[in-house]
């Protein structure tokens, strides 16, 4: 596959040397997404739901039909589609909605050391307020999380598992679906995290059968600021809105109000509109190019470019058997805020840090990390210029003492 | 030549890799003031000393990129002996040299001149201040 083709489609990519690594933390966004929001904020930039005139009915139906997009783009229905502020505030809806109020002293919430802190924080402050208890997945020394080892923490005092699809920082494809299955049987709801696997592979929540998931739109050439919570209508239909004001209720009174049905109990106030029309069309771009696509490419140069590393001396790979485009790897003894700016010296995008993983950090024992993430506009270019790079960081950094 | 090399070339190699004036002591009339940088993990906590005005000490300790434990052990050279005032004039004058606002020339920074090249990475401006921010915090 010939990826110059897909640099073209995004502008920051155009007349520059950039060679974007860290899609991981954000995806570039496409002409074809910019362009949808522009129109939105060139012809039709008027609040939905509200206006009884054309122009707010055009942006209604622009909004919704978005919605309509995105639910049959994970297998979802209308009503199970709730947009939110990005996959970080859609977990914490679950967390707050469904796990404040519905877990009690004793009950057990199984979690991993490969969340973000998206996926933990919200379930430490159940677990604080509630009684109930966290449980870590055992992870295996490579650092995955396996059926037989969630099989020895699964009990019947298990109500909630919480595991992430596709770590962040590991690059590891968790076995969802079989976790799944096996929690329902002991009766436990499972809430993933999928802001790494939906942007980069096809994602049936009635095939995964999980009760939550949620995803983030800038992570799949979409735009910040939206994100999804796809819930079981039933479950929806049980919980109780987090937030309450305009838009959310159908009926209100001096003392008491009524609220609408899922999704709109729980999107009060002016929605992402926006942004909910340019997530859309991320989709739209996406499966134009499809997902096995994205796929193949992404992991023909992540082949590539672990191939390379491991013939280097001084380079420490941590995920050598990473499921996705996503490496993580350190310059032996060089802390990785200094290694990034020589990358950044010669416009090599990549993140350097913990990556909201801390629990993964201490799992590898290490500060920091260096983090390379590949998605369908990067090209053997990238990998050629990102390998040189490194060779010249390893020998420049031993050169200078470290 | 890179950018990089310069700075690294210069006085921050030899403050990281020995670095001066390091590790806390137990001693009720040095203050203490602990900064992460959460983002990166930097962590540096600096002791001062001051005795009728005069920074008479500074101790330092943490881990972090060789930008950040460097500077903690640049600045305990620089600001050691000097009176409160003059040494938070200094600071000031680094802080805004690294941050890129309008700073005297005329201060003598010494070896923490070596830091100028890190305008250039801005993204790094945090890791060169954290160890400064937190002396300050010591003696105001
Ligand atoms: C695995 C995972 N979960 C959750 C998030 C949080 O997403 P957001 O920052 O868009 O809310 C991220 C992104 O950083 C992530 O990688």
């Amino acid at each position: 596959m010939d990826a110059t083709s897909f640099k073209k489609d995004f502008p920051a990519l155009r007349n520059t040397d950039l060679v974007y690594l860290d899609t991981a933390a954000s995806s570039l966004t496409p002409t074809s997404v910019i362009k949808q929001m522009n129109e939105y904020y060139e012809h039709y930039p008027v609040n939905v739901h509200r206006g009884v005139y054309k122009l707010s009915f055009r942006a209604t139906e622009m909004y919704e039909a978005a919605r309509n997009t995105i639910a049959e783009f994970i297998g979802a229905t209308f009503e199970e589609t709730v947009f939110t502020r990005g996959a970080s505030s859609a977990l914490n809806l679950v967390a707050s909605a469904y796990g404040l109020t519905n877990l009690k002293e004793g009950d057990e919430i199984i979690v991993s050391e490969l969340e973000h802190h998206s996926h933990i924080l919200p379930w430490q402050n159940v677990a604080k307020k509630t009684g109930a208890k966290l449980i870590y997945v055992p992870l295996t020394p490579a650092g995955r999380i396996t059926v037989d080892n969630f099989k020895h923490v699964l009990s019947d005092k298990t109500k909630m598992v919480v595991l992430t699809h596709v770590s962040n920082v590991m690059g590891y494809e968790t076995p969802i679906e079989n976790i799944i299955t096996l929690a329902h049987a002991q009766g436990a709801i499972v809430s993933v995290d999928a802001a790494q696997s939906v942007p980069h592979k096809p994602v049936d929540v009635k095939k995964m059968d999980c009760d939550f998931l949620a995803f983030s739109g800038h992570k799949m050439c979409g735009p910040t600021g939206i994100g999804v919570l796809y819930g079981k209508k039933h479950l929806l239909d049980d919980l109780e809105p987090i937030e309450f004001g305009g838009d959310m209720n159908d009926n209100v009174e001096k003392y008491d109000a009524h609220f609408k049905d899922t999704p709109y109990k729980f999107e009060t106030g002016t929605p992402p509109i926006a942004e909910a029309i340019g997530l859309a069309a991320a989709i739209k771009y996406l499966r134009s190019i499809g997902f096995e696509t994205i796929y193949a490419h992404e992991n023909h140069l992540k082949e590539k470019a672990l191939d390379a590393l491991e013939k280097l001396e001084g380079i420490t790979v941590y995920n050598p058997g990473t499921d996705t485009g996503i490496i993580t790897f350190n310059l032996d003894g060089v802390h990785p805020h200094d290694a990034v700016s020589f990358f950044d010296e010669d416009n090599i995008a990549m993140r350097a840090g913990h990556h909201c993983a801390q629990l993964v950090m201490r799992f590898l024992d290490v500060p920091a990390t260096l983090r390379a993430s590949f998605y369908l506009y990067n090209d053997e270019a990238d990998v050629n210029r990102f390998i040189e790079n490194v060779k010249a960081a390893r020998a420049f950094f031993t050169e200078v003492g470290f | 030549m890179r950018q990089l090399e310069n700075l690294y070339r210069q006085i921050i190699m030899d403050h990281y890799k020995k670095p001066r004036n390091k590790g806390l002591l137990d001693d009720a009339r040095y203050k203490k003031e602990h900064i992460k940088n959460p983002s990166c993990g930097d962590d540096v906590t600096i002791q001062t000393f001051v005795e009728d005005g005069i920074v008479k000490d500074i101790r330092h300790d943490g881990t972090g990129c060789s930008i950040c434990c460097s500077s903690a052990s640049v600045l305990s050279t620089r600001l050691k002996n000097l009176p409160v005032t003059e040494a938070l004039k200094i600071s000031e004058n680094y802080i805004n040299m690294i941050t890129n606002k309008p700073y005297d020339e005329t201060i003598e920074l010494e070896d923490a001149q070596a830091y100028e090249g890190i305008k250039d990475f801005p993204a790094r401006t945090k890791c060169a201040t954290i160890a400064w921010k937190a002396f300050e915090n010591t003696v105001k």
